[in-house]
């Protein structure tokens, strides 16, 4: 199992895989936005994506999970 | 002259306006975001207004609620500083509807400089040269890569409505433009509520310059001198320096020509830059764009020719000349800027958080332009600009250990930022060399 956690303080601005999705190594799951910047989220192993903690429009803190992959 | 002025802005740039109004004696107005209520800038201003919530969109962006400050405060006149509404045509006509006085030049060279599919045309016709692209906006794909063919691979895909290096892609073949071409839509539209698409020659070993203008109360336009843009990530800059180290006297001589007839092409007043692309191999230069507002790196220009650009762009705004013999000018020695940004120094992404420590270098040919201080806490709504760190030194050589010294005095604690990138960048041969092109920073970090 890989839990993938934000990175940074940000805003969701995209969230692009939904659960049950399979997903390979580096597809993007979700794109964040800070300071006027769009910051992909990307999956860091292949699986399936089992669960997706965030919405469109949250605003996430640094360390908080984004999605999990099996 | 102009009494009194409400600046439509926030950190850096406010604060880099109000010390000059109140030089000039001119009363000055902040409006501030929930998010910003401590920074610096809401202090020394003589009186600051909250418009609103942290995002933009409820805040600086809000016509109304600045609009609604100014009434209440009684001012006289609107500075836009850059980005926010400074490039808003309708908010330039809105503001001079209400009876104010708008710094910065008609809404109709806003208009025409805004739409970057019609600058080029215009600027064609006015014979500055531009770089092979669409001369109307792409509607679909099929017409891009019609278009794209004819142009000749690779191409730049940018919004019509765009600016500042925002929702550029570049594609190297049919297969990345059909790839890229929607998501450049998505963003178009996203960014600047406008989806036209157009097409441009990419040139791959390009120096960013731009010229700085200032059109005169009698519509002559003055050409200021260069900077060199080229050090940047995403296309978004990260240092400049004038003057260029890759522009000859001659080229210089007839990019600074091109800008003032740019200028002239749409009635320009006030302060505004001409941005071209310098290609490093032939030393074609291209018109990119124009800004219709003050640029961000303007504190280099000030450096090197001692003139104060915001306090041209309140004469200007009152219908004075500028303050200087435009005849007697003088670039003297080297500047250079260095953006001290909220981001990590490796990746380059994103680091929000409170200001712990906050300490500037000062000395010799050394200016801080500061949006914060200790105990500030940025936020992850605005850009991720904190500082402009520039130094001035009586040649390229003598500013650039400036430099070194200085990065080295500016401690800042709690946020990540890109100082220690500017110490790489200080000591990396291929910036000491100057010759340099867009793509040095992407070299720095493979």
């Amino acid at each position: 199992m890989t839990e993938v956690r934000a990175e940074m303080v940000a805003n969701v601005w995209q969230v692009v895989a939904s659960e049950g999705d399979q997903v390979a190594d580096g597809d993007t799951l979700v794109i964040l936005e800070s300071m006027k910047m769009e910051i992909p989220v990307l999956a860091e192993s292949a699986g399936t994506l089992t669960k997706v903690a965030v919405a469109e429009g949250d605003v996430v803190q640094e360390g908080d999970l984004i999605a999990v992959i099996e | 002259m102009i009494e009194s002025v409400l600046v439509a802005n926030r950190g850096e740039i406010a604060r880099r306006v109000i010390r000059t109004a109140r030089r000039m004696g001119i009363r000055v107005v902040a409006v501030y975001s929930e998010a910003d209520a401590a920074l610096p800038y809401v202090r020394e201003a003589d009186e600051a207004v909250p418009i609103g919530p942290a995002p933009p969109a409820s805040s600086y962006l809000d016509v109304r609620a600045v609009l609604g400050a100014a009434r209440t405060t009684g001012v006289a006149a609107i500075h836009p500083g850059y980005g926010f509404l400074s490039e808003s045509a309708a908010f330039a006509a809105a503001v001079i509807d209400a009876g104010l006085t708008w710094i910065g030049p008609s809404p109709a060279a806003i208009e025409q400089m805004g739409d970057k599919i019609n600058a080029r045309n215009l600027m064609e016709q006015a014979g500055v040269p531009v770089a092979a692209g669409t001369r109307e906006p792409v509607a679909d794909v099929a017409a891009a890569t019609a278009e794209a063919a004819r142009i000749g691979y690779p191409v730049m895909i940018k919004a019509a409505a765009g600016g500042g290096g925002i929702g550029m892609t570049a594609v190297g073949s049919e297969t990345e433009l059909r790839a890229g071409f929607e998501t450049a839509r998505t963003r178009a539209e996203r960014f600047f509520g406008n989806p036209s698409i157009l097409l441009e020659r990419y040139v791959e070993h390009a120096r960013h310059v731009e010229v700085q203008i200032l059109g005169r109360s009698d519509a002559r336009v003055l050409a200021l001198g260069e900077r060199d843009c080229s050090v940047q990530r995403r296309h978004q800059k990260i240092a400049e320096e004038t003057p260029s180290p890759g522009v000859t006297p001659e080229l210089r001589a007839r990019m600074l020509a091109a800008a003032a007839r740019a200028g002239e092409t749409v009635g320009y007043r006030g302060a505004g830059t001409v941005e071209f692309l310098v290609d490093a191999t032939t030393k074609d230069f291209m018109f990119l764009e124009m800004n219709t507002r003050i640029q961000v790196e303007h504190p280099i220009t000030e450096m090197v020719t001692g003139i104060d650009l915001v306090e041209q762009q309140f004469l200007i705004a009152a219908g004075e000349d500028v303050s200087f013999r435009p005849e007697s000018v003088r670039a003297e020695g080297h500047a250079v800027e260095l953006r001290v940004y909220a981001e990590d120094p490796r990746r380059f992404l994103p680091s929000p958080g409170l200001i712990t420590e906050w300490a500037e270098p000062s000395g010799p040919g050394v200016r801080v332009d500061a949006g914060y201080e200790a105990g500030n806490e940025v936020t992850p709504f605005y850009d991720p600009l904190l500082a402009k760190l520039c130094v001035h030194g009586a040649s390229r050589d003598e500013a650039l250990q400036r430099a070194r010294v200085a990065v080295g005095g500016f401690r800042v604690r709690g946020p990540k930022t890109n100082l220690p990138f500017h110490v790489e960048l200080l000591d990396s041969d291929e910036f000491i060399s100057g010759c340099y092109d867009t793509s040095v920073v992407a070299r720095l970090r493979p």
